[in-house]
């Protein structure tokens, strides 16, 4: 008895140590990057566009606008693509094509994404002669697409099949009962995948080195050079100057809000619909 | 088509066999049912006749590995004739499930009009889903609020409203299986007195566990055992004076 008591005592103990030890990482950077970051902040860095060395002010506002951009168009080809493989592993999935796609979609999840980046260099800005924000997007859809496509065909498995069987005998077609029944009833559940996919695009830099590259100004354009958060802090930190060094810890806690902000909204997002089940 | 052509039966099923992979589920089942007339079909768990209804609307067909053959004539038409689209069959032949499947991503109102607006048929959706939440004893429940998730009814009234729902495509047939077996008493009683007031529209094929249901609302009962369909005839002679001892047995308790 008192030995139990003991063995589950110093086991308890080592779990909370891990637990402490695996904490130690996340929370020294969460205070590194605020600590460093927050003296540069000010709204100006949001709005404004980079100042030159050693002039004091400017922002990386075309950055965070040219992340939202890259990311975009990155949503507008990879969600369509991903859930749509998604859906179809799920209803129709079942054979050997099915197979295929999973395996496929497994290894592509599991590829460098700097290679993926090398990739869209490939089809992208080499045929179009320039680094461009379509080039980025592409990349960063070709990273989410695999992840989208295995979680949208958890969460379509995951629609009772009572439902199927009710639109279907109610003289609904397979594929809109796939579409307007089955689609919409996992809904929620995918905006929650699309925003964790977008939260892991947002924070890539490696793609982006060789495809979207960096803009000093303001772009629209998607045939054109883009800044983002991500390769404004690469060039931040590698630059020999104090005080870009400050804007590359401001911009990357710039960026740790963003993706923070998305996580939770995907959290929020789910526990609502589980309330709504309730 | 329109409801009866005056001449054969409503649904003439011919030497119905139907198999799950190697589970032989339907043996050789031949009967038929006229037009506006409730069959109730009874026998234990297992014993095909879940199968048996899901054969008439084409569902089936849907299970991976599942099999049929033999004839179902609807109004003298085949259903796997040549020409015959599952889908507009099953707007003919409409079906309500044992457990309450409504949309809970729609409104109890979108919930009944759900096979109109989701194959994107126009039309006065609101006068014809209250038309069928009448036809289902569900209108003055819900009147007030028809734009609530269909989530937030009860049990019995979800149940109702996928009456209704399969009401409002404006079927021919309606196959309901088990459709108050996991009701309360009293929401019972309203779909036995609903299925008594549908007769007059409708050709109704019920699958029931509960005896007493099928001796309230039927006209005919077909007794399957097995696979097979061991006695159908009047209900009233199937429940006090049967021709097969397996059913003598089972409507009197012995079994099942």
């Amino acid at each position: 008895m008192q030995r139990r008591r003991a063995v589950n005592a110093v086991m308890t103990g080592l779990c909370a140590l891990g637990l402490a030890l695996a904490l130690v990482p996340l929370v020294s950077v969460l205070w590194l990057v605020l600590s460093r970051g927050i003296s540069a902040l000010d709204l100006d860095f949001f709005t404004a566009l980079p100042s030159p060395v050693g002039e004091p002010g400017g922002g990386v506002g075309n950055a965070i606008a040219g992340t939202f951009y890259i990311v975009g168009i990155a949503c507008a080809i990879g969600v369509p693509l991903g859930v749509g493989a998604g859906v179809y592993l799920a209803e129709r999935g079942s054979g050997r094509v099915g197979d295929v796609i999973r395996f496929t979609a497994e290894v592509l999840s599991g590829v460098p994404s700097i290679i993926v980046g090398i990739v869209a260099y490939g089809l992208v800005v080499l045929p179009m002669q320039r680094f461009s924000a379509l080039a980025g997007g592409v990349a960063l859809a070709v990273l989410m697409v695999p992840t989208l496509a295995r979680s949208t065909e958890e969460l379509v498995r995951l629609v009772p099949g009572a439902l199927r069987e009710a639109s279907l005998a109610l003289g609904v077609p397979e594929w809109r009962t796939s579409l307007r029944v089955i689609l919409r009833t996992a809904l929620g559940g995918i905006m929650t995948a699309v925003l964790l996919a977008v939260a892991r695009a947002a924070g890539e830099t490696a793609p982006l080195l060789f495809t979207s590259l960096n803009n000093q100004y303001w772009n629209w354009r998607a045939d054109q050079p883009t800044a983002s958060i991500t390769v404004q802090i690469y060039n931040y930190a590698v630059s020999p100057y104090e005080n870009w060094h400050d804007k590359a810890w401001a911009a990357a806690l710039v960026l740790l809000l963003l993706v923070g902000v998305l996580s939770l909204a995907a959290r929020l997002l789910t526990r609502q619909r589980f309330g709504a089940q309730r | 088509m329109t409801s009866g052509n005056g001449t054969g039966p409503k649904i003439d099923v011919q030497n119905l066999n139907a198999w799950f992979r190697n589970n032989h589920a339907l043996r050789g089942v031949s009967l038929s049912v006229p037009a506006n007339t409730v069959l109730a079909i009874i026998g234990p768990s297992g014993c095909g006749k879940s199968t048996f209804v899901r054969c008439i609307n084409r569902m089936h067909e849907l299970v991976p590995g599942a099999r049929q053959s033999g004839h179902i004539l609807v109004d003298g038409t085949d259903l796997h004739a040549r020409g015959v689209d599952p889908v507009d069959l099953r707007r003919r032949v409409g079906m309500v499930f044992q457990r309450a499947n409504p949309f809970p991503t729609m409104s109890i109102v979108d919930n009944v009009v759900a096979g109109l607006k989701l194959n994107g048929i126009g039309g006065n959706h609101a006068e014809l889903a209250e038309t069928s939440l009448q036809q289902a004893a569900l209108w003055d429940e819900v009147k007030d609020r028809l734009h609530h998730s269909a989530l937030s009814l009860s049990g019995g009234q979800q149940q109702r409203l996928c009456i209704a729902r399969a009401l409002a495509v404006g079927p021919e047939v309606l196959l309901m299986d088990e459709p108050a077996s996991a009701l309360d008493p009293i929401a019972t009683a309203k779909i036995e007195e609903l299925i008594r007031e549908l007769r007059e529209q409708l050709t109704i094929i019920i699958v029931t566990h509960n005896m007493q249901q099928a001796a309230r609302v039927s006209d005919a009962t077909a007794f399957f055992y097995m696979g097979e369909l061991v006695e159908h005839g009047a209900t009233e002679q199937i429940f006090t004076n049967p021709k097969e001892t397996r059913t003598e047995d089972y409507v009197t308790g012995k079994f099942g």
